[in-house]
C-alpha cells in the first residue's frame, strides 16, 4: 500500500510532504502508485480536492482525528485528515495494491485482514490514527521552535526522519 | 511562562533534496550531511520531551525584566498609543497560537502523563474556547484561572475576560499622559493568537478599569468578527456543542 502524506496550513499551502509504501507484510517500503509517473502532481490534486471536505467536517466533529474523509474512486485511493488545534492538517492519501511485478506467491500470503490489502478496516484506522499522533507530537515541537511561523515550510532532516520512523512503525 | 528554549539551528535546503521517500539510517542519523547544525550530542529540539516544562516554574524577576525591555523596545519605536499597544499585541500573537496546540497536546492522552482517557477537544463553539482560555491558557501561563468571563448585553458578538492583576502591568508604571495604554496589550495578543489560531477571528483589546482594592484590574475585550457569530448561529441550529 501506498501513501502520500501532506501537512496542509490553515491557508491551504502545503509545508510538508513525504511519500512512501507499506513496510510491513514484506513491503519494500517504496511507494507504486497507479498513475505511476503522473501520481507525482495526480496526489496533489486529489488531496487539494480533499481539503474541501476537510473544512467541512472540521465543524461537526471537537476530535481531532476526523478518519477517512474522502475517496477517489478511478484509483481507489482514500484520504484521512487529522486537524490539530490551528487549523493545519495533516492528510494522507492511501491506496492500496502492491507492486505491480510482485511474485504471486507472495501476494497469495497476505492475510485478508492485513492493512495492505483492505484499507477501510478498524485496524488501518487505528493504525493511522496512531501514525497521526505521532506526527502531530513532532508537529507541536516543531511549533515550539521560536523561530517557526505558522505556514513556513518544514525543512528540518529532523522532523522528515521522525515522519519516516513513524511511518515504518504503523504503516 | 514557562517556555523550553530551543537551540537555533540553521538548515540549507541542499541540491539532492527530491521528494520521496528518502533512505534514513536507522539508530543514531547524523545530519551533519545536510547542513543541519546539532550540539555535540547529537540532540534535536525533536529529542526534547514536551511535558518537561509542564510544572517548571520561571522566575517572575526574569519575565519582568524581558517585558520591561520590550516596553523600552516599542516606546522608541511608536508615535502614538494605539501603536504602542498594537506592537505588544504583534508580539503576543504568535505565543497564542503556539500555545494553544500545546495545550490541546497536552490534554490528550498522548502527552499526558497521567491516564486522562477523553481525547482533546478542539473547541467548536464560542463558550468552550473562551472557558478554554480562562482556565487551561492562564493555568498554564500565571498558575491561577482568569477571574471572570462576562458577555456584553449590548453586543453578543463581544466578550470580556477579567483579571485583577496582571502580571504585565505590576511592574510597569505608566505616566499620565499615556494613561489609556495598557500594557496588558501584550496578554491581549496572546489571547487573539489562541482564538484566531482555533477558527475565531477577534480583535482583542486590553482596557485599565481599576477599582480600590484592585487597581491594576484589566479588562479583555473580545469582538469576534460577523462571519463568526454567523457561524455559531448555525452551529446552534445544528445543535454541535
Amino acid at each position: 500500500m501506498s501513501y502520500y502524506f501532506v501537512v496542509v496550513s490553515p491557508t491551504d499551502t502545503p509545508m510538508f510532504e513525504y511519500t512512501f509504501g507499506t513496510s510491513k507484510a514484506g513491503g519494500s517500503g517504496q511507494a507504486h502508485f497507479r498513475n505511476g509517473e503522473s501520481s507525482r502532481y495526480m496526489n496533489q490534486f486529489i488531496i487539494h480536492a480533499a481539503i474541501d471536505v476537510a473544512e467541512e467536517v472540521q465543524w461537526l466533529s471537537p476530535n481531532m482525528w476526523l478518519k477517512v474523509i474522502d475517496h477517489y474512486a478511478p484509483t481507489n485511493s482514500h484520504i484521512s485528515c487529522f486537524m490539530t488545534g490551528t487549523n493545519v492538517r495533516f492528510m494522507l492519501l492511501h491506496q492500496p495494491g502492491g507492486p505491480p511485478a510482485a511474485a504471486g506467491s507472495r501476494t497469495s500470503t497476505l492475510s485478508s485482514s492485513s492493512i495492505a490489502q483492505n484499507p477501510l478496516s478498524p485496524q488501518t484506522d487505528e493504525a493511522i490514527r496512531q501514525f497521526m499522533t505521532e506526527v502531530y507530537e513532532v508537529w507541536v515541537k516543531t511549533m515550539m521552535n521560536p523561530f517557526y511561523k505558522i505556514g513556513d515550510e518544514i525543512k528540518s532532516p529532523a522532523f522528515r526522519a521522525r515522519v519516516a520512523a513513524a511511518g515504518r512503525k504503523w504503516l | 511562562m514557562a517556555k523550553p528554549p530551543s537551540s537555533a539551528s540553521t538548515m540549507y535546503s541542499s541540491p539532492t533534496y527530491t521528494q520521496g521517500s528518502r533512505p534514513s539510517s536507522s539508530s543514531n542519523p547524523s545530519f551533519a550531511g545536510a547542513g543541519l547544525r546539532v550540539p555535540t550530542n547529537r540532540k534535536t529540539i525533536y529529542d526534547r520531551n514536551l511535558n518537561r516544562s509542564r510544572n517548571a516554574e520561571l522566575s517572575r524577576a526574569s519575565f519582568a525584566f524581558l517585558f520591561m525591555e520590550m516596553v523600552t523596545y516599542a516606546q522608541k519605536k511608536i508615535k502614538s498609543v494605539s501603536d504602542f499597544e498594537k506592537k505588544l499585541n504583534e508580539q503576543g500573537y504568535p505565543l497564542g497560537m503556539k500555545l494553544l496546540d500545546l495545550l490541546l497536546y497536552r490534554s490528550s492522552p498522548a502527552g499526558s502523563s497521567s491516564s486522562s482517557s477523553t481525547p482533546a477537544a478542539r473547541p467548536l463553539r464560542i463558550l468552550p474556547l473562551l472557558s478554554l482560555i480562562n482556565n487551561k491558557l492562564y493555568t498554564l501561563l500565571f498558575s491561577r484561572p482568569a477571574d471572570s468571563l462576562e458577555q456584553d448585553t449590548a453586543d453578543p458578538s463581544k466578550y470580556m475576560i477579567i483579571d485583577n492583576t496582571p502580571l504585565t502591568n505590576t511592574y510597569i508604571s505608566v505616566p499620565k499622559e499615556m494613561s489609556q495604554l495598557s500594557v496588558a496589550a501584550f496578554i491581549a495578543g496572546i489571547i487573539e493568537g489562541v482564538c484566531d489560531g482555533a477558527g475565531f477571528q477577534c480583535k482583542v483589546s486590553a482596557h485599565n478599569q481599576g477599582t480600590d482594592v484592585w487597581p491594576n484590574r484589566t479588562v479583555f475585550l473580545v469582538a469576534f468578527e460577523s462571519e463568526v457569530m454567523e457561524r455559531e448561529k448555525e452551529l446552534e441550529r445544528q445543535g454541535v456543542k
